[in-house]
């Protein structure tokens, strides 16, 4: 159903169109500001309705704001996506063909890997292996430069994963694209590339590191709630809210 | 298109029809707008409209209320002639507190308020060596490679020209060849000349109201006047101090 939208609706909107992500505290605050500076009435508890009102009048251009959680950090947030492919050709207009070959085998690497992570090396051997016009070494590291930039990718140590913003927008494109291949946590069901996975060989199952935080919080000897065995992983704690969370 | 002629072409077609082609037309202006590209309606008719362009007028009509309404932009022809559009803020910006989230500030900002702010001071036009000896004395060389902006004279004279924050005009006549500055469309529309001798003000610590002649031309109306940065230029109040 279509609602009619006021200018606290708009500025939220513009600024999701800036800054891409959000955290859902940092949406929060945002809410109330633009409520405050259009004078309107802001019940801080109405966040998702508002969001809902904005989300009902994007749909026909096949955007949404869309939430998830990050693999960090564990807090939900605030994505603006395009809804209007499956496919990763909504980043046509920034990449060449090439460039968006050798993302896709940079998802390949993610996907296949138990840490939900691609080493330099490996992707720059992926490249190596392109049909596509080949990507030189410089051109790579230049990629993945801009992949950082435009918050598809996030780089530590060398290593790669999809970010936050990547994997809320490009959901339906992952599920389709590689089905029982990608791996799902356990505990809140969304997709899992960072995580940790019980070594029963039987079992198996994979928890996002947030969620083992959560979910093992305080207890002493931590067993796998599907098999029961022992969960051998060090159990991460349990993170504070920031104020300005990472991306 | 006559309008009759746009009646007859919409009866042919579905609302949905409309509704989906309307929606492609502010998804490929939102995208072109983002990086700052005028789109021209050549292109809008030629790479979207396609066969619907009997029904364009009602199309743009259209686009021009979802960017109101649902984005709170005015989709603005800056150039009649070439029929050029680009997405203006429509928010009243009021002088209420900072947005509390951080936008990625662009340090180009600064610098671009920097050059508008001479020519404006100046008049209107300015040659280009009287920006580039402005620049130098706030240690940024056009001549050599800046931390910030990397290739200065080429962020200035390319990279403003094609956002259309800057015109960069050749001056007849001259041996060697010179150039000469002006405001862009882009500029006309989105920054108000009021910002600027606020932005004056704080570079130099000084009343706006000490340089009179600009600050009354900046306070009766004219093009400046109008709306406020774009939402993408707002973060300009935080990045002025350089
Ligand atoms: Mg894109
Ligand atoms: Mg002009
Ligand atoms: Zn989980
Ligand atoms: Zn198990």
């Amino acid at each position: 159903m279509s609602r009619q939208l006021g200018d606290h609706h708009r500025r939220f909107l513009q600024t999701m169109m800036t800054i891409g992500i959000t955290s859902e505290k940092e949406a929060k605050t945002l809410y109330q500001h633009c409520c405050e500076t259009h004078k309107t009435q802001c019940a801080p508890d109405r966040l998702e309705e508002f969001i809902e009102a904005i989300n009902s009048r994007l749909q026909p251009m096949f955007m949404q704001i869309r939430k998830g959680m990050s693999e960090e950090d564990g807090q939900q947030h605030y994505a603006l996506v395009n809804t209007a492919e499956t496919d990763i050709t909504r980043m046509t207009s920034d990449y060449a063909d090439n460039e968006l070959e050798l993302f896709r085998k940079i998802m390949d690497l993610i996907v296949s890997s138990e840490n939900g992570k691609a080493s330099s090396t490996d992707i720059l051997n992926s490249a190596d292996m392109m049909t596509s016009k080949k990507l030189k070494k410089g051109e790579t590291q230049q990629l993945l430069l801009r992949l950082v930039q435009d918050k598809w990718l996030c780089e530590s140590q060398g290593e790669y994963n999809l970010s936050t913003r990547c994997i809320i927008e490009m959901e339906p494109y992952i599920r389709a694209m590689y089905q029982d291949q990608v791996k799902v946590c356990h505990i809140c069901h969304n997709m899992a590339f960072q995580c940790q996975i019980c070594e029963n060989p039987s079992c198996g199952i994979k928890i996002h590191n947030p969620c083992v935080a959560r979910y093992f919080k305080g207890r002493m000897e931590p067993h796998c709630p599907a098999c029961d065995d022992f969960w051998p992983h060090e159990i991460p704690e349990v993170r504070e809210l920031h104020s300005l969370s990472k991306r | 298109p006559s309008s009759s002629q746009v009646q007859r072409g919409l009866e042919k077609l579905t609302p949905a029809q409309v509704d989906q082609k309307t929606a492609e037309v502010v998804q490929y202006i939102l995208v072109k707008d983002q990086k700052k590209i005028p789109v021209r309606r050549a292109e809008l008719v030629k790479n979207i409209v396609k066969d619907y362009r009997t029904v364009y007028p009602e199309i743009i009509k259209r686009a021009k209320r979802i960017f109101e309404q649902v984005f709170g932009l005015k989709l603005v022809e800056i150039d009649p002639k070439n029929h050029m559009y680009i997405l203006v803020n429509n928010l009243d910006t009021p002088a209420a507190a900072a947005s509390p989230v951080k936008c990625p500030s662009n340090p180009k900002t600064g610098l671009l308020f920097v050059i508008l702010s001479v020519i404006f001071m100046k008049g209107g036009i300015v040659r280009e060596n009287q920006i580039w000896n402005t620049l130098k004395k706030l240690r940024v060389d056009p001549g050599q490679r800046h931390e910030e902006f990397g290739d200065v004279r080429k962020v200035v004279t390319e990279e403003f020209v094609r956002q259309r924050y800057l015109e960069y005009t050749r001056i007849p006549h001259t041996e060697p060849i010179e150039y000469e500055f002006r405001w862009g469309h882009r500029a006309d529309m989105e920054v108000s000349k009021a910002q600027i001798l606020e932005f004056m003000g704080q570079l130099h610590e000084q009343d706006p109201r000490s340089w009179s002649q600009q600050y009354r031309e900046a306070h009766t109306g004219s093009s400046s006047s109008q709306n406020a940065s774009s939402s993408q230029t707002s973060s300009h109040a935080s990045t002025s101090r350089k």
